[in-house]
């Protein structure tokens, strides 16, 4: 049994101005993960230590943090693929509350905008659906909403004015798109209040995500391009305007 | 000392979110009245999220003589006789309508070549039953009812930890609380509150468990007069990770099993073959448990003291789609490809049968004004659960248990705790912080290492009335327990306030297993090996005074037209 130091950001907003990261040294077994090494300073060292966890098997997505500086799950990242020296810090796109713990809640206020799913009323009950036509859909669905996404995603963190929801919340948006038994389309939503024109695909956000979503590819760029089919097209453009305009005559007629 | 707290009104209190409390909240809600859901996680956190193998429903889309007379005597059977037959029922009756809504909902199922829900096979249940997400269905499930709640006026308090419920004369009329991420302290007034807080696995050591199941709910209720039922039937799922230590007792799916595995002991023996010829792998989970166990225990074991669970014959492709989750938590956690080797399994804590005593129909409890849905109730399952009946259960009795109380608050008033029973409860809550205190993690290492030795698959008087000295000495250490810092996001304090629950549900646990001097189900004892039908009963534990009550009460008679449903018990 070997040894590391495990250096962990503390701070209590309200009493601290700044954080500072502390040392703490912890024992290590085969195929030890870093929430592992966490809880033991818990545990063992400092109870008052703030973390948040719940299952420990990479499926609630709670235990996010900045693993040497890498947005990763603390229960997904051994130990051994780091050396005996790492750094754990809090999410930085997000509030802190105290130590490792930040204030996520931001994002349901968000996940309560984008409209809900909304079931085409023209199918038969029970709906038939072809395996391949929930394969897209399904992608989105293994999001487990851990935010690492949110919190890598340079918009979010350096350019809150921009209104961008974030990668999360297009995923979120797109799984409902590409249900097969949606009515919707989200894009309009998502290009006039979500702030989707603002992400300039970096791919950071697919890169950090541990359900390997393809969050850029698969969920952004289609969004993107819906939006821009049906509201920068020229074309469209003209054929819109015409109608509103005839619209319009004939609303005059009346 | 004046005590600073908010007040909070509402008509329906749900303290849990996982799928029973989403459920419930949904059912609320569209009733008309005003839904409150507290959770001492965040919203789509709870321990539903790791149901992984599906929910069981007969659409009868693969097996066209599924119906729900077949799934009724699959679910009472395997309970061993002594569920309770109108949940049974109403389980059997309902699930395809609870599924086809999950669907309308917008939940995603994988499909049949025609299209329809796809449905695999899985332990004890006779025909292809379980409507399925891939090995991820209950993050489907919580994620749909999350997005649901999301979209109504449902008003919600996540990381806020319920620590006490607030009577007036007999009746529940709200709960104290506090928000773990600001430390305030809430006093919640309701016309009816629902429990839906889930298990209590983690009083043992190894487990499928998160760390939110300490049996919270059971310690609520049960000081608060409520009646447990059947606490002894603990299910011990047979195939959890052993290795590495880090994830010892974490879930290997059923659906491996549903979907071809086998298992074999160190000899290569396909070992089940032995124990259940006819219904092999995928007979019933108290079954294969010991079976499991059984190899272990005659040395026939794996080098990290587990047996092995093999898919590998059924290729790649096949794994990967079927098993994607479990693909992935073998070669992050173990390094293991499943595709080429063969796991490492042993049986780890996963169910508890038992729990709050309720009524089938409208889930309420014998405490006016409290109901209790989810894993925390009991009667439905008996000795022993089936696969995918507890998704079932969530969505059926979560359903049930929104719509009764809601249905319950339309009479009931809203009424005035009193101030000295909520400042004293906070008075109680922060006494836990001081220097002196004993580490509360020391105390739960004590508990869980005792259950887990004690009061494991096979019992014995011995060690039974061994765990219940333990349990009893740590009941008095309890109130020792004490961390520093102070109120917010303190985990520590959070264990000391779980600690009590936690003992609540061992000294059950272990009362009840003590009087069943036989072995049924989940609950099988080396001293008493065989089903004796003088026991053929539900085990009630009430609250006197500071002291535990048992008493063995018969199992609701089963109507004619259902009885013949029933394949008859033998001994």
């Amino acid at each position: 049994m070997g040894k590391i130091t495990l250096s962990i950001y503390r701070r209590d907003p309200a009493v601290e101005a700044e954080g500072k990261f502390v040392d703490y040294e912890v024992p290590t077994e085969d195929g030890m993960v870093v929430l592992d090494a966490v809880k033991y300073v818990e545990t063992n060292i400092d109870p008052t230590l703030s973390l948040r966890w719940n299952c420990k098997a990479g499926k609630c997505g709670s235990c996010s943090a900045e693993i040497n500086y890498k947005p990763s799950l603390m229960c997904k990242t051994r130990i051994d693929t780091l050396g005996d020296h790492i750094k754990v810090a809090p999410m930085g796109a997000f509030p802190l509350i105290k130590d490792l713990v930040t204030d996520v809640s931001a994002n349901w206020e968000m996940l309560k905008k984008i409209p809900v799913f909304t079931p085409r009323q023209d199918a038969p009950k029970p709906w038939i659906i072809a395996q391949i036509d929930i394969e897209r859909s399904k992608e989105f669905k293994k999001c487990i909403e851990c935010f690492l996404c949110q919190d890598v995603c340079h918009v979010v963190r350096e350019h809150s004015g921009t209104g961008y929801f974030g990668p999360r919340h297009i995923v979120k948006a797109a799984s409902a798109d590409m249900h097969p038994m949606d009515a919707l389309d989200r894009s309009e939503f998502l290009d006039a209040n979500a702030g989707l024109g603002f992400c300039n695909i970096t791919k950071c956000c697919t890169e950090v995500c541990p359900e390997d979503i393809h969050i850029t590819d698969n969920a952004i760029i289609p969004e993107k391009e819906r939006a821009v089919n049906a509201f920068y097209d020229p074309i469209a453009m003209i054929a819109r305007s015409r109608r509103r305009k005839k619209e319009a005559k004939n609303n005059g007629k009346q | 000392m004046a005590e600073k707290y908010i007040d909070y009104e509402t008509d329906i209190l749900i303290i849990g979110a996982g799928g029973a409390g989403l459920r419930a909240a949904i059912a609320g809600f569209d009733s008309g009245v005003r839904v409150t859901v507290v959770t001492k996680s965040l919203l789509g956190k709870a321990h539903t999220v790791m149901a992984e193998g599906g929910i069981a429903a007969s659409l009868g889309n693969l097996d066209s003589k599924d119906n729900w007379e077949v799934h009724f005597n699959d679910t009472f059977v395997e309970g061993v006789y002594i569920s309770n037959w109108r949940m049974a029922e109403l389980l059997a009756r309902e699930a395809p309508d609870r599924v086809y809504e999950l669907e309308q909902y917008g939940a995603l199922f994988d499909r049949t070549p025609e299209g329809k829900i796809s449905q695999r096979a899985f332990g004890a249940h006779t025909y292809r039953r379980l409507c399925h997400v891939g090995d991820r269905t209950g993050l489907e499930l919580i994620k749909t009812l999350e997005d649901q709640v999301l979209h109504r006026d449902i008003k919600f308090f996540d990381e806020m930890y319920i620590t006490k419920l607030l009577k007036k004369g007999d009746r529940v009329i709200g709960a104290v609380g506090i928000k773990l991420n600001s430390g305030e302290f809430y006093a919640f007034r309701a016309k009816a509150v629902i429990v839906a807080t889930g298990g209590c696995g983690k009083i043992y050591k190894v487990t499928s468990n998160s760390w939110e199941s300490t049996g919270d709910g059971l310690g609520l209720a049960f000081n608060a007069g409520a009646e447990l039922m059947d606490m002894e039937m603990i299910q011990f799922h047979p195939t959890g990770m052993v290795y590495p230590p880090g994830v010892r007792g974490l879930l290997v799916t059923e659906g491996v099993r549903g979907d071809g595995g086998i298992l074999l002991n160190s000899e290569g023996e396909r070992f089940m073959l032995r124990y259940s010829p006819k219904k092999k792998e995928l007979d019933a989970r108290d079954i294969v448990a010991r079976a499991n166990y059984a190899e272990i225990m005659a040395g026939r074991g794996t080098p990290h003291g587990g047996v092995y669970l093999d898919i590998s014959h059924k290729g790649a492709d096949y794994i990967k789609t079927k098993l994607p989750s479990m693909y992935a938590q073998f070669k992050d956690f173990a390094g293991v490809d499943i595709t080429k080797e063969k796991m490492e399994v042993a049986p780890t804590v996963h169910y508890q049968m038992g729990g709050i005593k309720v009524d089938p129909d409208t889930t309420r409890t014998n405490v006016e004004g409290l109901f209790a849905a989810g894993e925390v109730a009991s009667g439905l399952h008996g000795g022993n659960r089936l696969g995918g009946n507890s998704l079932a259960d969530i969505l059926v009795f979560g359903r049930r248990s929104g719509l009764g109380a809601a249905e319950y608050t339309k009479k009931a008033t809203l009424e005035d705790p009193s101030k000295s029973d909520i400042e004293g409860e906070i008075a109680r809550v922060k006494s836990y912080l001081r220097d002196d205190g004993r580490n509360p993690y020391e105390v739960i290492e004590e508990l869980s290492s005792n259950m887990s030795e004690n009061v494991g698959i096979i019992r014995t008087e011995t060690n039974l009335q061994k765990a219940l000295i333990k349990i009893l000495e740590l009941k008095s250490a309890a109130p020792k327990v004490g961390v520093r810092g102070d109120l917010k996001y303190n985990k520590g304090l959070l264990a000391c306030l779980e600690i009590p629950n936690m003992l609540t549900a061992a000294e059950a646990i272990v009362r009840g297993a003590i009087t069943r001097k036989e072995s049924r189900g989940a609950h099988a004892r080396s001293d008493y090996p065989k089903k004796d039908p003088n026991f053929k009963k539900n085990i009630i534990y009430k609250k006197s005074g500071d002291e535990m009550k048992l008493e063995l009460r018969p199992v609701p008679e089963m109507p004619e037209n259902l009885k013949k449903l029933v394949d008859p018990e033998e001994y």
